[in-house]
């Protein structure tokens, strides 16, 4: 038992680590939010356009959905940071794990926001343009609306997948949360930082697995 | 109204004068519509007049409802004219959404907004079409709502009323604008029986009050006391039309007779 305790909850390498493990959370805590920011927003966008139906641009998206969402995001975060420099393009750690995992949020989130357009109901669309409503104004006032409520619950349990995803940052020496706490790990030579680790990941992820069921319960409206 | 008969010809070509023929508000014109290999409406004439209750009525899929919903471009005619307000509106160039906007539409299934209240729903079109201050939408929303007995469930949403007021919700919706007709698609096939009732008195005010309608619709009971004309499509033809008092009286085409004894033995 004192072993354990020595082993995984060790007080003195806890204290020693924490700032470290600390620090890691607010990197996890940026990534996490600007990827969850601009992948909704570009999976947004991509499924509006979809929605105009212009079918070589249309391709191009399923294409892009298809892929990003095939692909591990651990295979894209690898590739834009190892593979991409040997035809130019330099990106740091951080930048590199913010464009993959934004990528591969947007092909979800892209993915989920069409099929919520899909749901509203062709009559919704002909009794806003029956009363002279153009197609720009029937998608923003009338169809979005009712598809974005339909896609809140399946886009929060994406952006709470995306975010936990940011732990894969760490392959590419992004200071989050776990890179420290291996990094701790191996200067102790004692799994405690990782014990730190795991807590600050339920401390973030708890309250936003909580938030999530929240939006979900607001957002539900009687037909 | 004196054609009966088989489709005649539709009224006079909106730039001739007419003399005391009243021109017609909406006039369709060898209206041909198909959905792959099916045509489903074959050269359709239909006149409206101003003020004119027009029913029509026929079996399923004989292209009423298309007919309908190519009065306001919903369906794209594949050939034929539509004259409304003496424009062509299927000419190049017509600014659809601005006829539309003069010609209202109820449908079979309400089509409310269901994140909208009454009023909002109501008051969409104003705010967004006809760039109404918000306060003056929504007075001449509650107005509407008023004008089919809802002035009191402004607030409501969709989902918290009946299908008889949703329905009439619709019909404000499609009123607010101030149309010039006003197209119901089986505005009551969808309601309960004790729910029909509602929505036919409002049908009955709007009648009285001079509005124009073109009406797609298996009451038979309303269409004899309240039209003024009753058109019988069957396989994408007029077939017959006439006065109430021709389509439901011994004169009537035996096919019409028929169709009309099946429907009445059903309610």
């Amino acid at each position: 038992m004192g072993g354990l305790i020595d082993t995984f909850f060790n007080v003195d390498v806890m204290r020693q680590y924490l700032p470290l493990v600390l620090q890691g959370m607010w990197v996890t805590i940026v990534l996490g939010v600007t990827v969850v920011l601009s992948g909704l927003a570009l999976g947004f966008v991509l499924a509006v356009v979809r929605s105009l139906r212009i079918r070589p641009l249309n391709l191009l998206i399923v294409l892009f959905a298809d892929v990003f969402r095939a692909v591990p995001a651990l295979v894209i975060l690898i590739i834009i940071y190892f593979a991409l420099p040997s035809i130019g393009i330099r990106l740091s750690g951080a930048v590199s794990a913010w464009l993959g995992l934004s990528l591969v949020l947007a092909a979800f989130a892209e993915e989920i926001v069409w099929a919520g357009i899909l749901s509203v109901p062709r009559g919704q669309w002909e009794a806003a343009r029956a009363t002279g409503l153009g197609v720009a104004q029937c998608m923003r006032l009338v169809v979005l609306p009712q598809a974005l409520r339909l896609t809140v619950a399946p886009l929060t349990n994406r952006a709470i997948v995306i975010t936990k995803n940011t732990a894969l940052a760490s392959v590419l020496a992004v200071g989050e949360i776990l890179y420290q706490a291996q990094a701790g790990y191996s200067f102790s030579y004692n799994p405690s930082p990782l014990t730190l680790g795991a807590i600050a990941y339920l401390l973030l992820f708890v309250p936003l697995v909580w938030f999530g069921r929240w939006v979900e319960g607001r957002f539900a409206w009687k037909r | 109204m004196s054609e009966h008969g088989s489709a005649g010809p539709a009224g006079p070509p909106p730039d001739r004068s007419a003399g005391s023929v009243p021109e017609p508000l909406l006039s369709l014109r060898g209206l041909r519509k198909s959905f792959g290999s099916t045509e489903v409406l074959k050269g359709v004439d239909l006149a409206v007049a101003p003020g004119e209750l027009v029913f029509v009525i026929g079996p399923s899929g004989s292209g009423k409802s298309t007919l309908l919903r190519c009065c306001n471009g919903l369906e794209e005619p594949s050939a034929g004219e539509i004259w409304f307000e003496g424009r062509n509106i299927l000419a190049p160039g017509t600014d659809l959404n601005a006829t539309r906007r003069r010609i209202g539409m109820v449908f079979q299934s309400f089509n409310l907004y269901p994140h909208l209240n009454a009023r909002d729903n109501v008051a969409l079109a104003l705010l967004h079409v006809l760039k109404q201050p918000r306060a003056q939408a929504h007075a001449r929303a509650l107005q509407a709502l008023a004008q089919v007995g809802l002035g009191d469930r402004a607030d409501a949403l969709p989902g918290e009323l009946s299908g008889g007021q949703q329905q009439r919700v619709g019909i404000a919706r499609a009123l607010a604008l101030e149309p010039a007709i006003v197209l119901f698609d089986e505005p009551t096939s969808a309601l309960d029986p004790e729910l029909v009732g509602s929505v036919l008195a409002v049908l009955r005010g709007l009648r009285a009050a001079g509005m124009t309608m073109l009406v797609v619709s298996h009451e038979m009971g309303f269409a004899r006391s309240a039209a003024d004309r009753v058109v019988f499509m069957e396989g994408g033809s007029i077939v017959d039309q006439g006065p109430p008092q021709h389509i439901f009286g011994p004169d009537a085409l035996p096919r019409v007779r028929e169709f009309v004894a099946t429907v009445e033995h059903q309610s």
